[in-house]
């Protein structure tokens, strides 16, 4: 079949040159873009819309309230006046998720290397595997383990601590020991490991192997090529790991909720019966609420809310600025 | 004639001094009864102590040995390597612990008979009951989110990856990441705000605000829309250009190619990335603690009246204090778990055969 005579896709004389189709202005083409346009911004919309529904719900709320709500430490929100605010539970969720990270990244980058650069190749994959797995784990179960089984070692362990190390602050309690910020932390960081874990590996096991290979061949010992080709290339995806690891922390619920003491109070230490989290403290009084303690519930909820989006942007914003320089691991 | 020092002249000297390999056996050996004996006569602690000490005198005695036999660097690799082991280890004991105790206190309800009934008229003293309205609800609300997650997720990610140019896009692929951080009860109280308490006014009769499952699921299609959209969005952009410039060039439109070509491509990973977003999506408990509110009672209606899940099952068992509600709860869990890790295993075998990824 020669050109000549082929038929073209455009409208006009066959085999001729004919124009292009006429761009129709409402044709399929219009629809389709248009429909994926508008499924895309439901994502700010969405993001919008959560503000603006929790302000309208709080500000009420934070009007009624008979104290400053950012500096009360309390939640009595049957009182008349109510007296309640966010003071002892924000603390409290920043100083959980902190103490649950500093115990949890270090591990997890260890397993992470673990599996990428130490352990042999069959068992890394079935590992890998398995790390994976316990990530989709339910943090409702991680809660009811860590009420139910650990909350013996962890008072064993607190009760160590406090006896030879009473001297430091944050190990000052003298018990009772039960749900405490120890345990809910420790609970926490183990729910952690997995989802640091998975995400660092593979950071690392993007490394280029001619880096690894390079280091090995200048005479680098193993953990010298780690540190000077492995660490350097995945730092930016180290961040991000972290700094997701820790938004997940700062929103966890239901596991905290079990293991927390429930208490309104700032303190250093960590042994002792208390600790509460804003997610937490909203999961253990909503069932008894009133309207006004809904509203309240809610305004925390805004606090929250905007505590997970600074660190998340904060995130965001590292990666998309490292992300030219390694392209794209994170 | 003298010969110059530089040349090798037997293979002893290329030898490198090494710590022999019956060194760090040893050393552990050692390391271990001293940290018993040590612990036991100081009396400050038990067996976990005794390993904790253990391993830092194995690290001390280890970088010792090494730094006078091999040098510096050496023994720092060896302690670097003790403690890459050791992290594992130290992680690999809580999650066991977790997986073990979950199975063993699991174990005792495990059963058809705990599937298949409700705690509708259970009363404190009895030992009954079981899941299904829970199982019931899970699998609703799961099924629905997805159900609207799914078009919207992929619809998504076909603008942030074929159309998207320019503010729009760029902020759209930020606030997606930036969504993924939403913590599950935010999600929850935002859904409580809106459409509890503003919408369902106006759909029943009676005008109040209303709990249901389907309030849930539009909770957890907030959790899985920005996971979906960014699994989508990877599985599209490894669709080879050349796939879509063939079909250009044989005159098809964008958006047929789109449909024809670049979406049945990617759809083995498009569906793994659902997968994964519904496994972590069932488990969750803040959303339907928050606008689902719970029902002893089977209520297979979505839309109308309070719906429980597996997760919330567990979570308002752990805190009944009867005998027989803590085995209903880890039953519960077990099977939550179950049915989350069938989701999750599947996912990742499919995404094992999907030719993009690898």
């Amino acid at each position: 079949m020669s050109l000549e005579t082929r038929e073209t896709t455009s409208v006009g004389i066959p085999g001729g040159g004919g124009a292009l189709p006429r761009k129709r202005r409402f044709g399929a083409e219009t629809l389709f873009r248009g429909t994926t346009t508008a499924a895309g911004t439901v994502v700010l919309v969405i993001i919008v819309a959560i503000a603006v529904f929790l302000i309208a719900k709080a500000v009420p709320a934070i009007r009624a309230d008979g104290s400053n709500f950012l500096t009360e430490k309390n939640w009595f929100t049957g009182d008349t006046p109510p007296k309640f605010g966010v003071a002892a539970i924000a603390v409290g969720t920043v100083q959980t998720a902190v103490i649950a990270l500093l115990m949890a990244v270090p591990v997890s980058m260890g397993i992470a290397l673990f599996l990428s650069h130490y352990a042999p190749k069959a068992l890394a994959n079935v590992l890998g595997f398995m790390i994976d797995l316990l990530a989709a784990v339910p943090s409702v179960v991680f809660g009811l383990w860590g009420r139910d089984s650990f909350a013996g070692p962890v008072r064993d362990l607190s009760g160590w601590l406090h006896h030879y190390f009473r001297w430091i602050p944050i190990f000052g309690s003298d018990g009772p020991y039960g749900k405490s910020v120890m345990l809910g932390s420790i609970v926490l960081a183990i729910m952690m490991l997995p989802i640091i874990t998975s995400l660092t590996r593979e950071v690392f096991l993007q490394t280029p192997t001619a880096n690894e290979e390079a280091a090995l061949a200048l005479g680098a010992t193993k953990w010298e090529m780690v540190r000077t080709a492995v660490f350097p290339f995945g730092r930016p995806g180290i961040i991000a790991a972290v700094m997701l690891g820790l938004g997940r922390a700062l929103g966890e619920t239901i596991a905290l909720a079990l293991t927390l003491g429930g208490t309104y109070t700032i303190a250093l230490d960590i042994l002792g019966p208390g600790g509460n989290t804003v997610a937490a403290n909203i999961a253990n009084h909503f069932g008894e609420a009133t309207d006004m303690g809904v509203g309240a519930l809610i305004a925390s909820g805004l606090v929250l809310f905007a505590i997970t989006l600074v660190v998340n942007l904060i995130a965001r914003a590292i990666i998309y600025r490292r992300r030219e320089f390694v392209g794209g691991s994170a | 004639m003298t010969t110059p020092p530089l040349i090798v002249r037997n293979a002893n000297q290329l030898h490198v001094r090494r710590l022999p390999a019956w060194a760090p056996p040893v050393l552990t050996v050692l390391a271990a009864v001293a940290g018993y004996v040590l612990v036991k006569a100081a009396d400050i602690g038990g067996l976990a102590l005794s390993v904790v000490i253990a391993v830092l005198l194995f690290l001390v005695g280890v970088y010792t040995a090494a730094t006078l036999i091999e040098g510096r660097r050496r023994a720092k690799n060896r302690v670097a390597t003790t403690l890459i082991w050791s992290a594992f280890v130290l992680a690999l004991l809580p999650l066991v612990s977790v997986a073990w105790t979950l199975v063993s206190k699991g174990w005792a309800k495990f059963n058809p008979y705990f599937w298949q009934h409700s705690m509708n008229a259970i009363g404190p003293r009895d030992d009954a009951g079981g899941a299904y309205h829970a199982i019931v609800g899970t699998l609703e609300q799961a099924g629905i989110a997805t159900i609207i997650t799914v078009p919207l997720g992929v619809a998504g990610a076909i603008y942030i990856v074929e159309y998207g140019r320019g503010f729009l896009a760029n902020a759209i692929r930020f606030f997606v990441d930036v969504m993924t951080g939403i913590p599950s009860i935010v999600a929850g109280l935002f859904i409580l705000a809106f459409w509890v308490y503003f919408v369902t006014k106006y759909f029943n009769a009676r005008g109040e605000p209303e709990k249901s499952g389907f309030a849930a699921a539009l909770a957890l299609t907030i959790l899985m829309l920005p996971t979906v959209v960014r699994s989508s969005e990877e599985m599209l952009r490894l669709v080879p250009t050349a796939l879509r410039e063939g079909s250009y060039a044989l005159g098809v439109a964008k958006w047929k190619t789109i449909m024809r070509i670049v979406l049945p491509t990617a759809a083995p990973g498009i569906v793994t990335g659902v997968m994964l977003a519904v496994a972590r999506a069932c488990g969750e408990t803040a959303p339907v603690l928050l606008v689902a509110g719970g029902n002893n009672a089977i209520n297979t209606n979505p839309f109308e009246g309070q719906q429980s899940s597996l997760s919330y099952f567990v979570f308002e068992q752990a805190q009944v204090s009867t005998k027989f509600a803590p085995p209903r709860a880890w039953a519960a869990a077990l099977t939550l778990v179950v049915l989350v890790l069938i989701l999750t295993i599947a996912a990742k075998l499919l995404a094992r055969r999907n030719k993009l990824a690898r």
